[in-house]
């Protein structure tokens, strides 16, 4: 007779509890991804070791930015905007002009025999350079790598660049290697630290 | 008509008890997921704009630089200077070599290579102190980095 009358276990307020839980870590919660430029820094050059080879001066675009966040290009000065279409053009040295940078045959897998810019753009900076315009340069010369990049893999494999297969990646940035170089900022002149 | 009558009377409770097996199914999700913020940040952070990012693969890999101005409520005691942060206070460049040491030790042997340290640098900041830390890094063979930006707005 007393085990018919088995007590039911309430669970509703279970719900309840475990309802209170999931809203705590909803709240607490961060989905927050972290998106980046990714770089690589160069090894610092000990005392002894060579320095590394002089480059050609034809090979390196010189990018200027001063305190006053003012870019000047190979001497010039010149507009943020500009700048992705002169990285572009640097680099591919269409016409080979003889002032722009020289191309070595080199031999790439899945590629072949392909003309490979020797090109260099060199970065250098002022202490007093903002970061956002330091920023906004780098940008502009990423953007002008992903779009050669990007023309040049639909032209090979008829996919963009982040849509390639792992190893034609590699053969991708084989036939425009990122050669950005950093070059130790002047001290500055003017303007606060 | 008694027919229907029966049946509206046995149309009674329905069993809640799966509603908690989905609820906590729900709340291990999310428990699973969440990371607590290790750190809390006292300087003012805006970070640049950039269109050419990736994300960061391991967060568990990825030690963070903190520079820009400090909040407001420590202005007063720290000024309005642009300041760098690591883990929870505010350091100098030669703090530097200390918290790349203790990250490392926390990894792996085979993970230490794959450090990554994340820039999360306001865009007001001057490029001096941006250099001194590149430079410090480049000194205690730090290489990766990473410069932490949003997307722009369209």
């Amino acid at each position: 007779m007393a085990k018919r009358s088995t007590p039911e276990l309430n669970a509703s307020s279970m719900a309840d509890i475990a309802f209170l839980l999931l809203t705590f870590f909803l709240l607490t919660t961060t989905m927050d991804q972290n998106i980046g430029m990714p770089r690589r820094l160069p090894p610092i050059l000990e005392e002894e070791q060579e320095k590394p080879p002089e480059i050609n001066k034809r090979n390196i675009m010189q990018v200027h930015v001063n305190s006053m966040d003012a870019l000047m290009v190979n001497g010039k000065p010149m507009e943020v905007i500009f700048l992705k279409d002169e990285v572009k053009t640097f680099l591919l040295n269409p016409n080979n002009d003889t002032d722009k940078p020289e191309k070595e045959v080199k031999n790439i897998e899945l590629v072949g025999a392909i003309p490979v810019s020797k090109g260099v753009v060199s970065l250098q900076t002022d202490r007093g350079t903002s970061y956002s315009m330091y920023m906004a340069v780098q940008n502009e010369i990423m953007r002008a790598y992903s779009e050669l990049r990007d023309e040049f893999a639909v032209s090979q494999f008829q996919l963009p660049y982040a849509r390639l297969s792992e190893d034609r990646q590699e053969a991708v940035r084989g036939v425009y290697p990122l050669n950005i170089s950093e070059a130790e900022p002047r001290e500055a002149k003017k303007g606060k630290r | 008509m008694k027919l229907i009558k029966k049946k509206k009377r046995s149309a009674g409770t329905y069993s809640s008890s799966s509603m908690s097996d989905i609820v906590f199914m729900l709340l291990f999700f999310f428990m699973v997921t969440t990371t607590m913020r290790e750190e809390e940040i006292n300087v003012n952070i805006k970070l640049p704009e950039a269109t050419e990012i990736a994300k960061l693969e391991r967060k568990d890999l990825t030690c963070y630089i903190n520079v820009g101005t400090p909040i407001a409520p420590l202005q007063g005691k720290f000024g309005t200077d642009t300041r760098m942060q690591l883990n929870d206070k505010f350091s100098t460049v030669n703090d530097i070599r200390d918290f790349v040491a203790a990250k490392r030790e926390q990894l792996s042997e085979a993970d230490r290579a794959q450090l990554t340290v994340a820039f999360k640098i306001d865009e007001q900041t001057r490029m001096g102190i941006v250099t001194d830390v590149k430079q410090e890094l480049r000194r205690c063979q730090a290489l990766r980095i990473s410069y932490l930006a949003t997307l722009p707005q369209k």
